[in-house]
């Protein structure tokens, strides 16, 4: 216990303070906003989730609650504490900072929500208070904490020393060796508890969800400081096929722990708007090839099935069976990505964004005007094609509830794992081509046209096959689309709209997640998606606050939220661990040796 | 390597009459060269002497405004893929690796024109696929096991050392099996030390059977390395010949050092020298005109 300590007290704390002391201040704040959270925060019940009652914590309170605990474990766990050392083998300060920074912004959050809900500080209880109070004194003991990693800057000022502090060094390399089945056990709960975070969030109304996005955010950059993520990072590469079906099992259970519909379909759109985003992470993280129109293929793919569901508006008036709709949808995306790709891929950079940012609208208009007034009649313009019937696969009917298990699943959770299923499809698709000649092609081209080409790659032909793979893969979900919403309009083919998917949206999950990943553009894609949904009483205030969000971003974590291994050396060159190893004398001795 | 110089030499590279033209400027005036198998051939020529414009008319980075180029007989055509698919190979001035793929990866890129596996092979993971990638994996490892730097196989290109980055482009340039590399400065920026060491590499290239061609403003690399020199001066081939030809022809010493004068210093020119000497120790020597 003493010995990490005093190696600590070398560096400054923000707050100077005995680092033993801060650490029981922040136990002893955390123990005080827990304690607040047993007693009501309200008097009335007009807020919601019924923040009034004693002895019970409620919504905002258990999210509260959470973070409060977290902080207490995370403190004691740096005391030394047996048993609890487990928690933070990277940094042992940081962690406890950002845990109690989101338990007092959520505190924080929902007194002035209460206050200015309700009309007045005067209606908020002594809990209220109690565990606002109890969260500051954590983080301002948290503050007193010895800082772990020194500031970059030769003089530091107090935002500097700020950043520093929430910063942690890498953990060593594991010293116990787990057994294999404790690993996989790991890797299943860590999923387990993604799923229940998720499902808590998707189901949350608008004032808990910000609550719950506060302390989950906190919470994991916390978790990313402790070391714990890198240390699960470890084993997701060591049992790469059981974190995959691990990930799929605990997206298949998303819709058992859904009573309701709406949220179901949301999962469903999730997916569709994931799976996408993953197919442009082709043509954008691997190729290089900046697409602002990417969409588009959504939607054509999302037409050619509407076109042949058999809708009764289709001008075509024909019902494929739905495994012939996916291949007139991907076929008609490809047909149609190779027709666009072949002349505008012999652009570079800025001029192929502009390019597919045209090709993009042209598709969107050219479907508006073929409704039977300013071209032939295919499309109904403006109108769409509506009434798209349900799937039916071998009389398994996509628009009944089915029980299964005893639950009942409804319509959008059908959809959900026809969507799962084309998901893995394209996750599939994307580990296998990425990790190939083909793929290493992509990278070659994206990182030096001009030296690929040298090297006998044949720039266009391999930059067709990006665009068209990932034109497919769009169709592909399109298809599925067109049911899952059994209307297909124009207008959800924009380049910018506030409800994705859309280009902007697609190119911005794919960039927020990390370009190149597969767990990049899933946990961004489901970010944007469920974010604006859940702040839809923003309103036009939405597109401000994503745009400011993504300067922040860029800003502050430019290689996306999953850092490529790549990107992230790219961009932080002064923290780098792949420091090539000092070069000795003798390197030359074995190079002449190599060439004698 | 002995057998290689004693049988019949065949023609490797052959261009013919290479013009370049930049709108109104001649980058390079009707150039042959040929290399033969087994010969290392050195390119010098003042800096704008369109060398590398040379390389890159050979290549297929820039198709020529006149004249050929052909390889083991046959006209190349001018596209950079297939001139490497052909079998040349070739290194760039400024190194260009792929600087955010591992040192590995980077060979692999490499083995590109030589491994077929297209799309569908890696999707459906056959046997074909494993067997070809395993194939080309030991490849590559052997080819850095070659230029020594087989222990740093998994590091980031952009994280190796200057010297060892242009190893690594010439193990690159021999992962698609050349019959021809093109080596577009390999020493510059190069201590003594590691300019030896590229020596030796070179030679060690040479005697696995490719002819090489090389750009070099190290007159004693040059001088040490090359059967042939051919020395290029404002895109034209001044000379051809044996290292210690080039090396005592008068004109490529006067492109790179400048003529004498006729029988200079003149007459006249001393006056000029006396006159501003005289001028000199005046109070106010900038309003003189020395002339």
């Amino acid at each position: 216990m003493t010995t990490t300590l005093t190696k600590d007290t070398g560096s400054k704390a923000i707050i100077p303070l005995p680092p033993t002391t801060a650490r029981i201040g922040a136990v002893a704040g955390a123990v005080v906003a827990f304690a607040g959270t047993m007693m009501p925060w309200t008097w009335t019940s007009a807020y919601p989730g019924d923040l009034t009652v004693y002895g019970y914590p409620a919504e905002l309170q258990v999210v509260t609650l959470t973070g409060a605990l977290l902080t207490a474990l995370f403190a004691l766990s740096g005391l030394g504490i047996r048993g609890l050392t487990w928690l933070t083998p990277g940094g042992k300060s940081s962690p406890v900072l950002l845990f109690a920074l989101g338990t007092l912004g959520t505190v924080g959050y929902a007194m002035g929500s209460i206050s200015y809900q309700l009309g007045g500080v005067v209606n908020l209880e002594p809990g209220a208070w109690i565990s606002g109070v109890g969260a500051l004194i954590a983080a301002v003991a948290a503050l007193g904490l010895p800082a772990e990693v020194a500031p970059d800057e030769y003089e530091p000022n107090l935002w500097h020393r700020l950043r520093a502090a929430t910063k942690a060094p890498e953990p060593g390399r594991s010293t116990k060796e787990l057994p294999a089945w404790l690993e996989i056990v790991v890797i299943g709960v860590s999923f387990a508890l993604g799923l229940y975070v998720f499902a808590y969030c998707i189901a949350a109304e608008a004032e808990l969800f910000i609550g719950a996005l506060i302390t989950t955010c906190f919470g994991a950059a916390a978790v990313s400081r402790a070391g714990l993520l890198a240390r699960l990072t470890t084993l997701t590469t060591k049992h790469r096929n059981v974190t995959m079906a691990a990930a799929i099992v605990a997206a298949a259970c998303f819709p058992f722990t859904q009573t309701d519909d709406t949220y179901a379909l949301i999962g469903a759109n999730i997916l569709i708007f994931t799976t996408v985003a993953l197919g442009l992470n082709i043509v954008v993280g691997l190729a290089g090839l900046l697409d602002l129109g990417y969409v588009a293929f959504l939607g054509v793919g999302a037409y050619a099935a509407a076109l042949v569901s058999g809708a009764p508006t289709s001008s075509i008036g024909v019902q494929f069976p739905f495994w012939a709709a996916v291949l007139t949808g991907a076929g008609a995306s490809l047909v149609f990505g190779v027709v666009i790709g072949a002349p505008t891929l012999r652009l570079r950079g800025d001029y192929l964004a502009i390019v597919t940012l045209g090709f993009g609208e042209i598709f969107r208009i050219a479907m508006q005007n073929l409704n039977g007034n300013t071209g032939p009649d295919i499309t109904n313009g403006s109108n769409g094609i509506p009434n798209i019937p349900d799937l039916e696969f071998f009389g398994f009917n996509f628009g009944e509830s089915h029980e299964f298990l005893g639950t009942p699943l409804g319509r959008p959770s059908n959809y959900f794992f026809l969507m799962l299923i084309v998901l893995v499809f394209v996750v599939l698709v994307f580990r296998r081509s990425g990790d190939s000649r083909i793929g290493r092609a992509w990278v070659a081209i994206r990182e030096d046209e001009t030296a690929a080409t040298a090297m006998g790659i044949n720039g266009f032909r391999v930059k067709l096959i990006a665009f068209a793979l990932g034109a497919t893969l769009a169709g592909l979900a399109g298809t599925v689309q067109a049911h899952l919403q059994s209307t297909v309009t124009p207008e959800q083919y924009q380049f910018a709209n506030t409800v994705p998917p859309n280009s902007a949206f697609l190119l911005a999950a794919v960039i927020l997640g990390g370009m190149g990943t597969i767990s990049g553009p899933l946990i961004g894609a489901a970010l944007l998606y469920l974010i604006p949904k859940k702040l839809e009483f923003l309103e036009e205030l939405q597109l401000l606050l994503f745009g400011l969000a993504l300067v922040l971003l860029m800003r502050f974590r430019p290689e996306g939220l999953v850092a490529n291994k790549r990107a992230q050396l790219q961009f932080h060159e002064t923290d780098q661990l792949d420091v090539p190893d000092q070069r000795l004398p003798q390197d030359t001795v074995s190079v002449t040796k190599a060439g004698a | 390597m002995n057998t290689m110089t004693t049988t019949a030499t065949t023609t490797v590279l052959d261009a013919s009459d290479v013009t370049m033209r930049f709108g109104g400027l001649t980058a390079v005036r009707s150039v042959s060269l040929t290399v033969n198998s087994g010969e290392i051939v050195g390119l010098i020529g003042p800096n704008g002497a369109g060398k590398t414009t040379f390389f890159n008319c050979l290549t297929g980075l820039y198709v020529p405004t006149e004249g050929k180029v052909s390889y083991k007989g046959t006209v190349l055509p001018p596209k950079p893929h297939l001139v490497t698919q052909a079998g040349i190979a070739r290194t760039f001035q400024n190194i260009r690796l792929f600087a955010n793929m591992t040192v590995l990866e980077n060979v692999l890129v490499g083995r590109h024109t030589r491994t077929k596996e297209g799309l569908w092979s890696a999707l459906l993971r056959g046997p074909g696929f494993k067997k070809a990638e395993a194939a080309s994996h030991e490849r590559a490892m052997e080819l850095l096991e070659f230029i020594g730097l087989a222990h740093k196989a998994d590091h980031l290109a952009r994280n190796l050392p200057y010297g060892e980055q242009r190893k690594l482009e010439i193990a690159r340039a021999l992962a698609s099996e050349p019959g021809l590399l093109l080596l577009d400065e390999p020493t510059a920026g190069m201590n003594p030390q590691e300019t030896r060491a590229a020596e030796e590499l070179i030679f060690a290239i040479r005697d696995q059977g490719i002819a090489v061609l090389v750009i070099e403003h190290d007159m004693r690399f040059i001088f040490n390395l090359c059967d042939r020199v051919a020395c290029l001066v404002q895109g034209e081939k001044l000379v051809e010949g044996t290292p210690e030809t080039v090396q005592s022809d008068e004109r490529v010493i006067a492109a790179y050092l400048g003529t004498p004068f006729e029988g200079a210093p003149g007459a006249e020119e001393v006056a000029e020298v006396e006159a501003a000497e005289a001028a000199a120790p005046g109070t106010d020597s900038r309003t003189e005109d020395p002339k």
